[in-house]
């Protein structure tokens, strides 16, 4: 479904990916780790083309994602991103966030996408709420209503950039919840995140990025079995004991 | 000294004075529409990544503002008529000056206001699959126009004051209607006295909402 071959990308001299090869196959879940700077973020904002790299090959269901001559729009609109800040649209109300794109990009009626939100925020168990500004809201209701709003595009894949990095402790599981359901019904997913719970729990294949390069690309028995390479031991070490 | 001070020539001119009024609204309110469709307009050819409109938007933006605003009502008065080959009325002439004049100074508040949008809100509507013109007119000129309502109004009010420039070329308007009365009743002291509080007044209820939103918005 998401293949990267030798990617490499540059932020004027300095290289923030460094050939990194991988891929994440149908309804699989592969979650992304490393440390802050490592380059995961970039890597996933790469796969929908947020972020234009230099040299290499993406591939999303076929799609070249690198190519002039791609709609990226189009491409991006068959991909769902859940962002660290939720970036809902602070100016609309939460039903709108959500048939927004269902209108302009998909051109569904408004009836239909109406339809689709309030279903939507049911699933995420924020049907409530459906009237109120996002400000309104709690950080994990927010992203709740984020990954609603990618839904509803009816996306064949989904990237989440560390989509609890930003909330706090107490509302990381009513997010995680809605995570672990998606995979559980067989979404595709790549997930930047230090959830080391969530990834023994759902993910399939886990990636371990340093300094620019994956240096791990593995299952998740190998990556938690003794298998790993030292940076990861070490990367694992430092934050499994808190 | 007031006591020489005879306000009754307002009551007995009250109509000329509220139409010189309607002009002064009539130009400040058209000149702030056109120069706010203008200058955002302009604000995304600065913005644009393709150089030549960036530059030509950046080129309009520094003459303008470095042109006397009375300047412009001058030149604009000779030239517009010589454009369109027949003579138009000062009004209308004064009106494409306010405007183009104008919008070079919402240009720049525009495109304050866009940059003031974060990354991440252009990145979340890119990643629903809007196309740049649909991120630009859903997600971001409306926040963009939101964080700058305060400096837009507060730049409306300067605009208020500086219609009364158009007196140069003799369009009616508040202040030129008062002087017209002043010099005809010989009641040069009360009629300047009232005008001063007019602008006042409407300046000061301006400023007033200014700060309200500037409240409601603070976040």
């Amino acid at each position: 479904m998401i293949e990267l071959k030798n990617v490499s990308k540059w932020f004027g001299d300095f290289q923030v990916l460094k050939d990194c090869t991988t891929s994440v196959a149908k309804a699989e879940v592969v979650v992304v780790c490393g440390p802050s700077g490592s380059g995961k973020s970039t890597l996933i904002k790469c796969v929908n083309g947020l972020e234009p790299f230099q040299e290499g090959r993406i591939t999303v269901d076929g799609v070249s994602v690198g190519d002039k001559g791609t709609n990226l729009p189009k491409l991006r609109s068959r991909i769902g991103m859940v962002f660290q800040n939720f970036e809902l649209f602070p100016h609309i109300t939460v039903v709108e966030n959500i048939k927004l794109a269902q209108l302009k990009v998909l051109n569904r009626e408004d009836q239909e996408a109406g339809i689709k939100a309030l279903q939507l925020l049911e699933r995420v168990g924020l049907a409530d709420q459906a009237e109120k500004y996002p400000a309104q809201l709690s950080g994990g209701q927010q992203q709740r209503v984020a990954i609603g709003r990618a839904l509803a595009m009816d996306p064949i894949a989904m990237l989440f950039d560390e989509p609890t990095s930003a909330l706090d402790p107490e509302m990381i599981n009513e997010v995680l919840d809605v995570m672990v359901e998606l995979a559980s019904e067989g979404m595709t997913m790549m997930v930047v995140t230090h959830e080391m719970g969530f990834a023994r729990r759902v993910a399939n294949c886990i990636i371990f990025m340093d300094a620019g390069r994956i240096e791990e690309d593995c299952t998740k028995d190998e990556f938690f079995g003794s298998e790993r390479g030292q940076r990861a031991q070490i990367f694992l070490s430092k934050i499994l004991h808190h | 000294m007031l006591g020489g001070f005879d306000f009754k020539v307002i009551f007995d001119n009250i109509g000329f004075l509220v139409e010189g009024m309607q002009t002064t609204f009539l130009l400040t309110i058209v000149a702030i529409l056109g120069g706010l469709v203008l200058g955002t307009l302009l604000a995304l050819a600065r913005l644009s990544p393709f150089k030549p409109l960036s530059f030509v938007a950046g080129t309009y933006v520094n003459f303008f503002r470095s042109m006397p605003l009375i300047l412009v009502i001058f030149w604009f008065y000779f030239l517009v008529p010589h454009v369109v080959g027949h003579p138009v009325g000062g009004f209308q002439s004064v009106l494409v000056a306010f405007i183009l004049f104008e919008a070079a100074y919402y240009c720049e508040i525009m495109r304050a206001g866009i940059q003031s949008v974060r990354k991440g809100q252009v990145y979340a509507g890119q990643a629903l699959g809007l196309t740049y013109a649909q991120n630009m007119r859903y997600i971001v000129l409306p926040q963009a126009f939101r964080n700058m309502v305060p400096i837009l109004l507060t730049q409306a009010i300067i605009l208020f004051q500086d219609t009364s420039l158009v007196y140069v070329v003799g369009v009616k308007d508040f202040l030129v209607s008062a002087d017209l009365i002043a010099n005809r009743e010989n009641r040069i002291l009360e009629m300047f006295t009232v005008a001063a509080l007019v602008y006042l007044v409407f300046c000061l209820m301006g400023s007033f909402i200014i700060r309200r939103l500037q409240r409601k918005y603070a976040t």
